[in-house]
């Protein structure tokens, strides 16, 4: 079960719903986190994960033996991306601008063009002290292209049916948000009772509709007991699951990298009602309403 | 000699478009007579990316000695260089003036390029 | 002309909000909001749109099915997982298939081996770009279609476009609103911009992805100013990245206190600066502006 924790704005507190989530989900049964803003990860600061291990990803880019071209200009013609060009009777490939398609050697004659890579960044991976595990991607500073880095950090996921992943995706409405949110079981939205927080949550609800992802609201830093995000949610018919109050003491505690269930009662009791409601929604227990 | 010259217009009279990758023509100039030839660029105006790459292999096609335009990028400029190219870059005013300070030996050739990629 | 870019690495740190301050005190600029996937700026700033254009991205493949064989080359060959068998009203295979417009690449691997030529390859409207007229001068803002590609395409467009604007009318400064990670949109926010101001706050996660975006922004040559939003929510953080600026040569161009007029500010569609001019946040907004104005002085002039 694919659980991914999103929202169209930054900062509204996806990390933190995240790792607090998977917190409780530890304390129930079996629980994964993975954290797909591989630009920007910050799952770990908070999870702080012991015995690492880190493998280097890479994408594929043509490499060319130059004593086997021809210079017959096919694999410049079917490139889209200007990464493989003739010049004054030259190769010339540009890397960064590769999107590994292969259509240059499914097309060249002579096999001059073989397999090369691109380092796109790490996939790390370690275990907190509460002892699930956290699957994480750091993109190379200088990457422009952040989705084939997200695809390597999902391909970690064991999709099974009794294992709950906690998904903490990106930022935005394009591409890096919208590969990490496909194929997951149900989308986490943390919103914040700001016009931003809602013009960019509304963007997002219209992304998880055209995915058909089923999806729950979180209203992080809320201070009012009826606000512009519940207006928006009763219109738009989604279901609030918990709401976690402002306080400059929450404030403080995510600022040190700290668990808010770990450290504040109140608020673990409001997580622990928003996971149950979360396992009733996607778990089909026979007893529905008990987590064991 | 004959010079290619980034241009916003078909005439010698129009500016020079400072962008090279997506300028809206090119001159193809022989710098002696002043006879030109037009070289649309439109094909490249709205590429995904790679721009400054085809814009590139454009001039080179035209068998120019040397490309003068505003800003030149790096991926552009290396494929300019690799063909022997020789690039001016940082110039204004209308096409003809660059050319009669070019002749008169007013502006210099770059060794690198004078702007970062626009990453497109 | 100059061109300041606004990042954070971090999202929600406040880079819209102090653009939008910023905007508002910068007396003649243009002012380019680049988070094109969730654009917030002109929630803030009081504008009039004047002009609107559809932005046009990459291509998509999509197959005519009356053409399609079903000979399974597209799907043998696409890297991306864009092709699947078309379902028929039962959900029984039909033997021919589909394309799935949120996976295409746009590669053109497909429509390139199709054997009936039954793969169309077509360039996708994926967005739209406004200008509008806001107190200061113009605002260049987009919105990009959700689950759309090339937003850095898009962002290079309207820097291109605030260029022209700038040219034209004489404009000595361009103020960006960056997107938050590292990733296309933000190199193509920063690319061949002559300032950086990171916009960060006192957390864990704020110092991390600083560092990140501070690296980036030295790869691409850009001078880096930094400030501190929300600075009194952790002092100890704080007084930490003031460290990291000084031990890394970064200047510092102030810290904004947490300040509920901040929130009001947004609710009111106005930038803080115009709505609550003697707010705390406000006061401190403003030195941080004159600290940039100061540094940006030092800069040598670059040729746009």
């Amino acid at each position: 079960m694919i659980i991914t924790v999103a929202s169209g704005k930054g900062g509204t507190g996806k990390t933190t719903v995240a790792v607090n989530l998977a917190t409780i989900a530890a304390e129930k049964g079996s629980v994964e986190l993975f954290d797909c803003d591989v630009e920007e990860p910050n799952a770990h600061l908070f999870v702080k994960p012991q015995n690492i291990t880190k493998k280097e990803v890479s994408t594929m880019i043509p490499s060319v033996d130059i004593a086997l071209c021809n210079l017959c200009q096919e694999c410049e013609k079917i490139c889209r991306f200007s990464a493989i060009n003739i010049v004054a009777k030259k190769i010339m490939v540009f890397a960064d601008m590769c999107h590994s398609c292969k259509g240059c050697l499914m097309v060249c004659p002579t096999g001059a063009i073989s397999e090369g890579a691109r380092q796109l960044g790490s996939v790390l991976t370690g275990y907190s002290k509460q002892g699930f595990k956290l699957t994480w991607g750091e993109l190379r500073v200088g990457e422009a292209m952040s989705p084939p880095l997200i695809k390597k950090v999902k391909d970690e996921i064991n999709n099974l049916y009794n294992l709950i992943s906690i998904v903490d995706a990106p930022p935005g409405t394009s591409c890096p948000a919208i590969t990490t949110l496909r194929d997951s079981d149900f989308a986490l939205l943390v919103a914040e009772e700001t016009p931003f927080g809602l013009n960019d949550l509304t963007l997002t609800v219209e992304g998880l509709k055209k995915l058909g992802v089923p999806m729950a609201i979180v209203i992080n830093r809320a201070e009012e007991s009826k606000g512009i995000i519940d207006d928006y949610a009763e219109h738009e018919n989604i279901e609030i699951l918990g709401k976690i109050p402002f306080s400059k003491e929450a404030a403080k505690i995510c600022s040190k990298g700290l668990f808010l269930v770990e450290e504040m009662a109140e608020i673990r009791a409001i997580f622990q009602k928003i996971y149950q409601k979360i396992y009733c929604k996607i778990v089909k227990t026979e007893n529905k309403g008990e987590i064991k | 000699m004959k010079v290619a010259v980034s241009s916003s217009g078909e005439s010698l009279d129009s500016e020079i478009d400072l962008r090279f990758g997506r300028a809206s023509y090119f001159l193809i100039v022989e710098t002696d007579t002043l006879d030109f030839e037009v070289k649309p660029n439109e094909q490249n105006m709205d590429l995904p990316q790679g721009a400054g790459i085809q814009a590139g292999k454009t001039v080179v096609n035209c068998g120019v000695e040397a490309i003068i335009t505003g800003n030149c990028g790096p991926k552009a400029y290396n494929v300019l260089e690799s063909a022997g190219v020789k690039v001016v870059t940082g110039v204004n005013g209308t096409v003809k003036e660059v050319l009669e300070k070019f002749k008169k030996g007013e502006l210099q050739y770059s060794v690198s390029a004078n702007v970062e990629g626009h990453w497109v | 002309m100059r061109e300041l870019t606004i990042i954070s690495g971090k999202g929600g740190t406040g880079k819209t909000s102090i653009t939008a301050s910023i905007a508002s005190l910068a007396e003649n600029r243009v002012v380019i909001d680049a988070d094109v996937d969730a654009a917030n700026l002109f929630l803030t700033l009081e504008h009039k749109l004047i002009e609107k254009e559809p932005f046009q991205g990459g291509h998509k493949a999509r197959i005519d099915i009356d053409s399609c064989v079903g000979c399974a080359e597209c799907l043998n060959r696409c890297q991306f997982d864009a092709v699947f068998e078309k379902l028929d009203q039962d959900k029984k295979p039909t033997g021919k298939f589909s394309i799935d417009p949120i996976s295409c690449e746009g590669c053109g691997v497909c429509a390139h081996f199709c054997p009936t030529g039954a793969i169309l390859f077509e360039r996708q409207i994926c967005g739209e770009k406004y200008i509008s007229t806001t107190a200061n001068g113009p605002m260049v803002h987009a919105r990009l279609g959700i689950a759309e590609e090339n937003s850095g395409l898009l962002v290079s467009q309207l820097r291109q476009r605030a260029r022209e604007i700038a040219k034209k009318q004489k404009i000595p400064l361009i103020i960006t609103d960056g997107p938050p990670g590292i990733g296309c949109p933000v190199i193509a926010s920063i690319s061949n911009a002559d300032a950086l101001l990171v916009v960060t706050e006192p957390t864990i996660s704020g110092m991390h992805d600083m560092q990140r975006v501070i690296r980036l922004g030295r790869q691409m040559n850009a001078a880096i100013y930094l400030c501190i939003n929300k600075a009194d929510l952790n002092i100890e953080a704080s007084e930490k990245i003031k460290e990291f600026c000084n031990h890394n040569k970064i200047k510092f161009a102030g810290e904004i206190p947490f300040d509920r007029a901040v929130v009001e500010s947004m609710k009111m569609g106005q930038s803080l600066v115009t709505y609550s001019p003697d707010s705390e946040a406000s006061k401190a907004v403003k030195l941080v502006w004159k600290n940039v104005v100061e540094f940006m002085g030092d800069l040598k002039e670059r040729l746009i």
